[in-house]
């Protein structure tokens, strides 16, 4: 077969970019929901105006990337269905419910009072307007654990047994699935990191006005609140990450083994984390590294002498397991491998942790030189601008890391990515709906990254505070409506 | 009732619920070339929808992911068969989305040319599409069993271009355009408003000729079919409520033109759910690889589960969708967008 028409990678191909393209706004929106909540509680509860005007700026942001967060969501689910439809109907009794929850009780939810939000401004009281900005959070971070759980059960899948008889998997425990260790731990862990993301866009766009001297007032403020949610942030990443880490080395090993690319069991002190690493060609020999003895037991397994298992024990294990006996054609794959691209886990691993810490090293440094209204050097705030991408990025090395981990499977020791695909969509049109998503996905990124950046620059709106109370009370706010569509 | 059936029901509810809901949105975008005259015309119009386009259009994902939960073998074979047509789909879904907020982000007279080209043709082609796929669906389409289980789409991505699926799709591009007219008659004051009533009775006319005969063609291919009798009194009376529709347009009472709109697009939708009971995918191949609802159906768990959820939140969403409807409530004139000017200025 032509190897640029093969479905089943170009459909993977499709689904990672898209994937990873939804992923850039949804963590933008939760988080900084979370961040526009908090600036209009502190406006409403002090009344001071700079609250006010940072929240409408933060919140215009907040708008330009909530549109391209839902529209790219209707692609995440549609292709399911049309690029994986041999997993949808394999796994749909369980994997549809928490998408189909999510939408009932979350999505529903964050969609609709999100409206009330952007346009209720003069049109609800003042406390029930403050409301709608937190059910908007509460809403987003439901449909992510809802989403989570859907993940968490490819990770690692429970609360199912196989039909013979029908040729699929079916629900037997929701408690299970929702409950899914991987989902509880996954789901603090993207919140936070959430929260990184948002913080260090906050501190970019501050750091970008204060050395211009511009909104000073304001822009402190931004500044060392979103330098501080970024430290609360990663601080929350660490600890839940720690202990993602220890579920995945106990539900999916292999991950763990092609994080640390260690082909042998190792045990204490053998048991290292390599910050760095240079092999052969083929990966398979090392020529120079940096190490930390015992860290990747502590990573693993919470002791300093615990024994993390190799990618070569895995790999007989496995195929003895699912290649074996008991293996069908939905368990083992063709090729024979259960080792994921080793290359591909081993830095995804250490560019996620590895950019996240870079970001909130800056916002330590930069919570101390800017204390007390310290003059800053232009070179300073500069590095803060940039530090913008670094959470972002780590976001999507790290999901990068968790689904090319799981590889070669789609749903963990149960179904095998190979034998998801759809069975009769050719390979043409996979290509046709790759390039046309590339196009148009590039495209609106060129567009949303500049009117982000226009909306940043321009500042936080002024705020008319003339009383408006003789104009007729309940009328449509005329200003209101100009920032709106 | 057994659950599957409910949950074809639930199913065709929420998707009866998308097109009512989005369907108006869908005709807002389509008028937008025809009723905006100028700029602040085209403002007002976007404006009519603009709280609620967002939560409408989340009625397709709740309804996709119910179809997801409720029926996987369903919806692993209609996505996967009408690949190019959802592709279409999701593109226009996507271009439509951006551009009401876009449209007004960027500077100079053609930016804002090009985001109402994608509102329109981004709220054209969904409901030409989805019509279009539904009046294949109860047509018969390709599609037979897999050893193993499931079924695959033997057809080609032309295959929903017969006159009958299109047919189809221009009556339900129709009905949304109608209908979306008269939203705007409803939401707006002033000349636009005029504008908008008086348009909506001429497409009103095109309409009620083009739903007449597909609906008839419909109750034909479907006279020997059990519920027959059903689908045959659900043309009628999307026939007669569309008649009312625009009798109550003529009178200018918008309300109630909305009304019988609304009532016309879900008795439609419900005579093309009953035509395809108790099947979900029809065999144009042979009749015995027909899906039936059975067949497509998630296990009794997780159809009692699901009834559980949607029970709890339906009830709840409808509550606080109808809330925000409630306060967003008011007409927009052109007194209400400033000039653009003054929109410069800030």
């Amino acid at each position: 077969m032509n190897e640029f028409l093969d479905a089943l990678t170009l459909a993977r191909w499709q689904f990672g970019l898209t994937t990873l393209y939804h992923f850039l706004f949804v963590p933008l929106t939760i988080g900084l929901a979370l961040l526009v909540a908090i600036l209009q509680t502190a406006w409403v509860r002090t009344g001071k105006v700079k609250y006010l005007r940072l929240t409408k700026l933060y919140g215009k942001i907040f708008l330009i990337n909530f549109a391209m967060g839902v529209v790219t969501g209707i692609v995440q689910e549609f292709q399911f269905g049309m690029n994986w439809s041999n997993y949808s109907r394999f796994v749909g009794d369980i994997f549809g419910a928490p998408l189909a929850m999510e939408g009932l009780i979350a999505f529903f939810f964050e969609a609709t009072f999100i409206g009330l939000w952007i346009f209720g401004w003069d049109r609800l009281p003042k406390k029930i307007h403050l409301l709608t900005i937190w059910f908007v959070w509460i809403g987003s971070a439901a449909s992510a654990y809802f989403i989570l759980a859907a993940n968490a059960f490819m990770q690692n899948p429970v609360g199912y047994q196989l039909n013979e008889e029908r040729g699929r998997a079916e629900l037997t425990d929701i408690g299970a699935v929702l409950m899914n260790p991987v989902a509880l731990t996954q789901f603090p862990h993207t919140l936070f990191a959430s929260l990184m993301f948002a913080a260090t866009v906050m501190v970019a766009v501050a750091a970008w006005h204060l050395s211009r001297n511009q909104f000073v007032d304001e822009m402190r403020t931004s500044l060392r609140f979103g330098m501080w949610a970024n430290i609360v942030g990663f601080a929350g990443v660490s600890l839940t990450g720690h202990s993602l880490g220890l579920v995945m080395t106990e539900t999916q090993p292999m991950k763990m083994a092609a994080a640390e690319a260690l082909y042998e069991n190792a045990t204490g002190a053998d048991a290292s984390f390599s910050i760095f690493s240079l092999g052969t060609p083929d990966g398979l020999h090392e020529i120079f590294s940096v190490r930390i003895p015992y860290l990747l037991s502590f990573l693993s397994t919470n002791t300093f002498n615990g024994t993390v298992e190799g990618i070569n024990n895995l790999q007989a294990e496995y195929t003895e397991l699912y290649c074996g006996a008991a293996g069908t054609n939905l368990t083992c794959p063709t090729d024979g491998s259960f080792t994921p691209i080793i290359w591909v886990t081993y830095w995804a691993f250490r560019w996620m942790i590895g950019l996240g810490a870079l970001a909130t090293l800056v916002s330590v440094v930069g919570l101390w030189i800017t204390r007390k209204n310290r003059s800053v050097p232009q070179w300073a705030w500069k590095v803060a601008v940039w530090t913008a991408p670094l959470p972002m990025l780590a976001s999507l090395v790290g999901w990068i890391f968790t689904e090319m981990g799981r590889q070669p499977w789609i749903v963990f020791g149960v179904m095998t990515t190979e034998s998801a695909v759809s069975p009769g969509v050719p390979g043409w049109a996979v290509l046709v709906s790759l390039i046309v998503f590339t196009v148009v996905y590039g495209a609106l990124a060129v567009v949303e990254f500049k009117l982000i950046v226009k909306a940043a620059q321009a500042g936080p709106p002024e705020i008319d505070t003339t009383d408006r109370a003789g104009e007729g009370g309940g009328n449509v706010d005329h200003t209101q409506l100009a920032t709106v569509y | 009732m057994e659950l599957t059936t409910v949950w074809f029901l639930i199913v065709g509810v929420l998707l009866v619920g998308y097109f009512i809901l989005d369907g108006f949105d869908f005709g807002v975008g389509m008028a937008l070339p025809f009723l905006g005259k100028d700029n602040v015309d085209r403002r007002v119009i976007i404006n009519t929808i603009g709280p609620v386009w967002d939560l409408n259009e989340t009625w397709l994902i709740v309804a996709g992911a119910c179809l997801f939960a409720a029926f996987p073998e369903w919806y692993a074979t209609m996505f996967s068969g009408f690949y190019l047509a959802l592709l279409l789909i999701l593109v226009a879904l996507i271009l439509r989305g951006v551009s009401f907020e876009f449209r007004h982000q960027g500077k100079g007279v053609q930016w804002t040319r090009w985001f109402d080209q994608f509102i329109f043709w981004g709220s054209l082609l969904p409901p030409l599409l989805w019509g279009t796929a539904f009046a294949n669906l109860i047509q018969g389409v390709p599609i037979e069993p897999l050893e193993g289980g499931g079924w695959i789409f033997t057809g080609t991505l032309l295959t929903l271009l017969n006159p009958y699926g299109l047919l189809g799709g221009l009556t339900l591009l129709l009905l949304c355009f109608t209908h979306g007219l008269v939203f705007i008659a409803l939401k707006t004051e002033g000349d636009i408003r005029v504008r908008a009533r008086s348009l909506a009775t001429k497409v009103g006319l095109i309409t009620l000729v083009v739903a007449a005969a597909f609906l008839v063609w419909t109750v034909v291919q479907h006279l020997g079919d059990e519920n027959a009798l059903l689908v045959i009194v659900l043309a009628g009376l999307a026939a007669v409520s569309l008649v009312a529709g625009i009798l109550f347009n003529l009178r200018a009472r918008e309300g109630w033109a909305f009304t019988f709109n609304t009532l016309t697009i879900a008795f439609a939708l419900l005579a093309i759910f009953m035509a395809l009971f108790p099947y979900v995918m029809i065999s144009s191949t042979d009749p015995a690889y027909s899906m039936t609802i059975e067949g497509a159906a998630s296990s009794q768990m997780t159809l009692e589960l699901m009834t559980w959820v949607a029970v709890f939140t339906l009830p709840l969403v409808l509550a606080y969708q109808a809330w925000t409807y409630w306060v967003f409530r008011k007409r927009i004139s052109r007194t209400h967008i400033p000039s653009d000017e003054l929109v410069g200025a800030h």
